[in-house]
């Protein structure tokens, strides 16, 4: 009994520990990124263009638009596809040889490093048109998005039993309208989570933005226009070696790190509240 | 007796090389109850689903003969979804739809198909929920999810369900298998009261159970209709001996 015990607390003890150990570097890192970058945030800072060169002031508007327009648009390509995808793996393929290789490629997709999405968006758009484009980073971007997305789908829909399915068979239902409205429905929530979490991860890509919409120091004019984004000006910043572009960089990954948060935030009540 | 709104005639049904029903023929009457009652495995489930369409969506599944709704054959002449719209069924296990409120439930096959008329779906909704006896229990929260009702309620939300798209005929699996007994005698009732507008085709396992809600019982076993006839004929006075041992409980 007594040993029980003792193993009881050894192992609540370690599971504590590491526990802590864990928490120590995600606190030390918003921590950090709040202390360095709080002094940086301003009405001016979110709103307006970057000062010119050697003028104090200015912002990263145009960057925090720049990430939200390509985020969308590659939202409005990846999120389509990829709950597609699902869908048809879940309740069209039935096995068949398509369904298989489609499931490699989309396994295959999810490992490959977003650096060469982003190289060969460079090389299949930019390239093409003959200049750096937003599209071209979305096209990259949503690429990261569709295994998310369409393996969440299929496993949210997968869980459905058989049972609810009859049920709804037996009313007389097409199957188009029993997957979309029944099956779909029910699998939502893993849908919904699944896309705030592509969206959270592709919010921190920045590989693929340098080969594709790189940068740009005016207001977004056009999707198929380089375009700024918090990424690339966090990363362009850091590196200039200007103190006041320093401070900007921290700025924008505040900003960057509380998107991402309020994101899993979200996802945590959306997995919560639908058991 | 009245006229027959269904008819089977020499169905058989098979899992693969397996066949499980061998050749059963009867004539359901109109606005009457009918139990199938026989031994576990004995092609009970089968049977019904064969009378809607459900049997061929199993793995495997073949079927033979006819089944001739109103003088149209459901197989030849309908459409399978059509004839699940006129053919209505009620499982073993409650399956209301875990993402939708107790209000979309009654409404699924109507609203999914297209009906939008509000004060069409309020009126089926209350009339469907008063019918099955859950109105007064749910009416306040309309909105809260179908699967957070009790199993009981559950059962009779689906019955709910069948019934919003008016079949003309009802098939239940082993309704209450799962329930308590007063919900059971809740689903009892109604099912004597549903006879007024459909023919219901109900399964049951409890021999007393079929004594107490059918106007007509079949008995079937190992895949063969045994006997088939008025409730009383075959409790009372049954022409096989098959079915006297089973009716009075001496085997199954
Ligand atoms: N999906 C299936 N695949 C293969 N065989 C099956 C399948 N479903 C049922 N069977 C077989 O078909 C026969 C009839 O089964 P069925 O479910 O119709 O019996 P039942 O009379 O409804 O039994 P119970 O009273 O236990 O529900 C059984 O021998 C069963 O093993
Ligand atoms: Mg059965």
């Amino acid at each position: 009994m007594k040993v029980r015990r003792a193993k009881d607390f050894i192992i609540k003890l370690i599971s504590t520990l590491v526990t802590l150990l864990i928490a120590v570097p995600l606190l030390w890192i918003i921590f950090d990124v709040v202390i360095k970058g709080a002094s940086a945030l301003s009405l001016e800072f979110i709103t307006s263009l970057p000062a010119p060169f050697g003028e104090t002031g200015g912002g990263i508007g145009n960057a925090i638009i720049g990430t939200l327009i390509i985020n969308t648009m590659a939202c409005i390509i990846g999120l389509p596809l990829g709950i597609a995808t699902g869908i048809y793996l879940s309740e069209y393929s039935n096995g068949s040889r398509i369904s298989a290789l489609l499931r490699t490629a989309i396994d295959t997709l999810s490992g490959i490093p977003s650096i060469i999405l982003g190289l060969f968006a460079f090389s299949i758009i930019v390239i093409r048109v003959g200049h750096y484009t937003a599209l071209a980073a979305a096209f990259a971007l949503s690429i990261i998005m569709i295994p998310v997305v369409s393996k969440a789908t299929e496993e949210g829909m997968k869980t459905v039993s058989i049972d609810i399915r009859e049920g709804a068979i037996a009313l007389g239902l097409p199957k188009w309208i029993i997957t979309t409205k029944i099956v779909l429905g029910i699998a939502k929530s893993s849908v919904i989570t699944s896309s705030l979490l592509a969206f959270a991860r592709i919010s921190g890509e920045t590989a693929p933005l340098l080969f594709t919409s790189l940068f740009s120091y005016y207001w977004p004019r056009g999707i198929n226009e380089p375009m700024a984004s918090l990424q690339v000006l966090i990363y362009n910043y850091a590196m200039s070696g200007f103190e006041s572009w320093v401070v900007k960089a921290w700025g924008a990954s505040l900003l960057l790190l509380l998107l991402v948060l309020s994101i899993n935030i979200l996802v945590r009540r959306f997995s919560t509240k639908v058991v | 007796m009245s006229e027959n709104k269904l008819k089977v005639e020499s169905l058989s049904a098979w899992f693969y090389e397996k066949q499980v029903l061998n050749q059963v023929s009867l004539d359901f009457p109109d606005k009457k109850v009918i139990a199938i009652i026989g031994p576990s495995g004995c092609g009970k489930t089968t049977f019904i689903r064969c009378l809607n369409r459900m049997h061929e969506l199993t793995p495997g599944a073949k079927v033979k003969g006819r089944v001739v709704l109103d003088g149209k054959d459901i197989y030849t002449e309908m459409d399978a979804m059509e004839v699940r719209r006129k053919i209505g069924m009620v499982f073993q296990k409650p399956n209301p739809f875990p993402n939708m409120s107790i209000y979309d439930n009654v409404v699924a096959g109507l609203k999914l198909m297209g009906i939008r008329d509000k004060n069409l779906l309020d009126k089926v909704v209350e009339s469907k929920l008063r019918e099955v006896g859950l109105w007064d229990e749910v009416s306040d929260d309309l909105k809260r999810s179908g699967a957070q009702l009790s199993g009981g309620q559950q059962q009779r939300l689906c019955i709910a369900r069948a019934l919003a798209t008016d079949p003309e005929v009802l098939l239940m699996d082993e309704p209450t298998s799962s329930l308590d007994p007063s919900s059971t005698a809740k689903i009892e009732s109604l099912v004597r009261v549903l006879k007024n507008h459909a023919t219901v085709i109900i399964i049951t396992h409890n021999v007393q159970q079929a004594a107490r809600v059918s106007d007509y019982t079949a008995f079937l076993y190992l895949g063969d209709l045994i006997e088939f006839g008025e409730t009383k004929k075959v409790f009372e006075s049954p022409k096989n001996p098959l079915t006297e041992k089973y009716v009075t409980g001496r085997f199954g």
